[in-house]
């Protein structure tokens, strides 16, 4: 006879964890199902974890969870063939508790939080493939396994398998996501001792930086590069847009062996050892891909429901927002003993309400816009790089000629065409 | 009936590393997992007992966070499981290990007689293939050693009729039961645990047994229990690169046979005519 418990939960990455772990505190009977040999095992991220979603979930998470570098300082480079235009902010109030942020690694940190949602009582079943929902009279009552006997029943089952949620399609929730809806993003960890690390980013020891680059590091495809730097090594990769990689038939791996070599990267990882290669899809679509969320004994939480912000490289803080708010919904669900859409909704009213909607509401248009006008990242960025490469040679020339000079280059672009560019970019993003 | 299987959790020795001061395993460096035939011996037990009836237990000595292997045996099919842990049997050889699972053992059989006690031929980070029969010894039962395949089994007669691996061929061997065996890993297939297992073992919680819960004469565990010295530990020399030899298949073929026939000579010995 199969087993029932009150909630499955389907994949054991920040958003099933975070159900598991907001269900089995508040008593919950939770079983959750990780493909891998363990959680992390599978999964991919260039490896920024936020402090504010973990401590609502794990509030003495600094106790135990395995964080890199607190982060104290984000850069953002504009990349051209042999310049970077830089931005970036370093704030010491960081380093200290309760700080903003953290750079893990995956396999660590996933297991770490998987095993924290065991610590409240959910059970964990590793290496076990949940291959489809079981519907019943319209209903989701379960959910099939590729072990004999593999069969199990729950009041409500939680989708958190990741960016192509195979569940959720054969429920019907999305279609076969479209290449312009993911980047495949591959990268790679580089062993560097901890001093190297500190000396060539200009860090004290525990403390921690990223750069985000733009414009060359994707040979001008809609996309970013990542540099994030862990205790003994830096994290490296590219992400692009599944469809522009195809279109221009380029290979991510060799996007990121160009990255590696590109002049000013170059001494930021010399010597290093690399130590390991992944990649990963990471959805991209934003709020326009945003799937259905709820039906009767089943929600979608965290990449399976797209819940990325691409602007601000934020995945993981969505996915444990989202996996906790549809466990705090069947909290509730539970105590009227109902489960069907229309109470189980109140997860996605919540989430829609929540920082998570709002933010990619905000974002909505801004990937969609920068993919259909390549010019942002095509010709843009090496215009800003080339403005400041006139404004700071000193060769002479006067700073009032310097100003016309760098005026000329947008003129040569067309002054109206560069404002209505640079108005539509503020649109997206404002 | 009632099967008893030991099992070792090892590190995986196919990614760990020696630590290149010491010449010692850097266990930090892979992840700790079953040893690899005692995966085996558990399958056999289990298969045993699904056919004939009974029940499986495993016991385990080692870290605390050697439970896990307990419960990948639960996995596997096993009824329960016990671990043996404590400061005390630290540094232990061969011979205290033996001594340490034997007393373990015999708490166990005093619930239940054992009847068949299945082990893996050997653990893949010492290499001994001692424990096993080491605490058969102990027991003044018979041992069958590298078995890969159990023929017959009488649980009313008490007989096990098995295959055992040796040098030139196989053995057919007959013993009354009890009896203890160690297991190749060509015994049998590992099954894919059924989901109901999973789900026992994720809920299941060993019994984890200290030195005073078992039976002991302390001078017998640990460094003092160990007459074992290890006189030196050395990474085995690297292996130079061979000669490669290119050229068409003829040709290599060709070059390959000089060299096995003129050079190490082949055929010459008289054990091929």
């Amino acid at each position: 006879m199969a087993e029932k418990f009150d909630v499955i939960v389907v994949g054991a990455g920040p958003a099933g964890s975070a159900a598991a772990h907001t269900l089995a505190k508040a008593g919950l009977n939770v079983i959750m199902f990780e493909r891998g040999e363990y959680p992390g095992s599978k999964n991919v991220m260039g490896g920024v974890i936020y402090r504010h979603q973990l401590q609502e979930i794990v509030p003495d998470f600094l106790e135990s969870a395995p964080l890199e570098r607190p982060i104290v300082q984000q850069n953002f480079w504009m990349m051209d063939e042999k310049s970077v235009f830089q931005m970036g902010y370093k704030g010491l109030e960081w380093a200290e508790a309760p700080h903003n942020n953290f750079t893990v690694l995956r396999a660590k940190f996933d297991q770490w939080f998987a095993g924290k949602a065991v610590e409240q009582g959910a059970l964990l079943i590793n290496e076990t493939v949940v291959t489809e929902a079981i519907v019943e009279d319209g209903k989701v009552i379960g959910v099939r396994t590729d072990r004999p006997n593999g069969d199990v029943y729950a009041d409500v089952v939680i989708l958190a398998d990741g960016v192509n949620s195979l569940l959720a399609k054969q429920l019907g929730f999305h279609k076969e996501l479209k290449p312009s809806e993911v980047a495949l993003a591959v990268m790679q960890v580089i062993n560097l001792p901890a001093e190297k690390i500190e000396d060539r980013f200009n860090l004290e020891p525990n403390q921690g930086a990223t750069i985000e680059l733009f414009g060359d590091s994707t040979k001008g495809l809609l996309g970013t590069s990542f540099i994030y730097t862990n205790k003994e090594s830096i994290s490296i990769g590219v992400g692009t847009l599944l469809s522009g990689l195809m279109e221009n038939r380029m290979k991510p791996y060799e996007l990121l062996e160009t990255l590696k070599q590109h002049p000013v990267v170059r001494k930021l990882i010399q010597g290093g050892e690399p130590k390991e290669y992944l990649a990963h899809l990471i959805p991209e679509g934003g709020y326009h891909s945003i799937p259905k969320l709820v039906d009767h004994g089943v929600m979608v939480v965290g990449d399976a429901a797209q819940l990325v912000n691409g602007i601000h490289r934020e995945g993981s803080n969505l996915a444990m927002a989202s996996g906790r708010m549809a466990a705090e919904t069947v909290i509730m669900a539970k105590q009227v003993n109902d489960f069907s859409a229309n109470i189980l909704d109140a997860y996605r009213t919540n989430l829609m309400n929540s920082f998570v909607g709002q933010d990619l509401k905000k974002y909505k248009d801004a990937a969609h816009t920068l993919d259909r006008n390549p010019v942002y990242f095509k010709e843009y960025i090496p215009m800003m790089n080339r403005a400041a490469s006139e404004m700071f040679t000193v060769d002479g020339v006067s700073k009032w000629d310097k100003q016309k000079k760098v005026m000329g280059m947008v003129q040569e672009k067309g002054t109206i065409s560069t404002i209505r560019d640079l108005y539509r970019a503020w649109k997206v993003m404002k | 009936m009632h099967y008893v299987v030991f099992v070792k959790q090892v590190p995986d020795t196919s990614v760990v590393k020696l630590d290149p001061v010491t010449n010692t395993l850097d266990r930090s460096s892979a992840p700790s997992i079953i040893n690899p035939y005692d995966s085996h011996a558990v399958e056999e037990a289990v298969r045993l007992k699904n056919k004939y009836g009974g029940k499986v237990t495993v016991i385990s000595m080692g870290p605390p966070m050697a439970v896990d292997v307990i419960k990948k045996c639960i996995e596997l099919g096993a009824d329960d499981g016990v671990l043996i842990s404590d400061r005390a049997f630290a540094g232990s050889d061969t011979l205290a290990t033996s001594y340490a699972l034997t007393q373990a053992l015999r708490k166990v059989s005093e619930k239940e007689p054992v009847d068949v006690i299945f082990a893996g031929k050997q653990a893949i980070d010492g290499d001994t293939a001692q424990v096993g029969p080491g605490v058969a010894r102990r027991l003044s039962m018979p041992v069958l050693a590298q078995v890969i395949h159990v023929e017959s089994f009488s649980a009313e007669k008490k007989v096990i009729r098995v295959h055992r691996k040796i040098e030139d061929g196989v053995e057919i061997v007959e013993s009354k039961l009890p009896v203890l065996i160690t297991v190749e890993k060509e015994i049998n297939d590992l099954t894919y645990a059924p989901l109901p297992n999973m789900i026992k073992a994720a809920k299941y919680k060993p019994l984890i047994w200290s030195v005073n819960d078992i039976e002991v004469d302390r001078d017998q565990l640990g460094l003092k229990g160990s007459p074992t010295v290890v006189g030196k530990i050395f990474a085995p020399p690297k292996q130079s690169g061979g000669q490669k030899v290119t050229g068409t298949a003829d040709e290599v073929v060709k070059t390959v046979m000089d060299k096995l026939v003129n050079v190490h000579g082949l055929f010459t010995g008289g054990g091929v005519s």
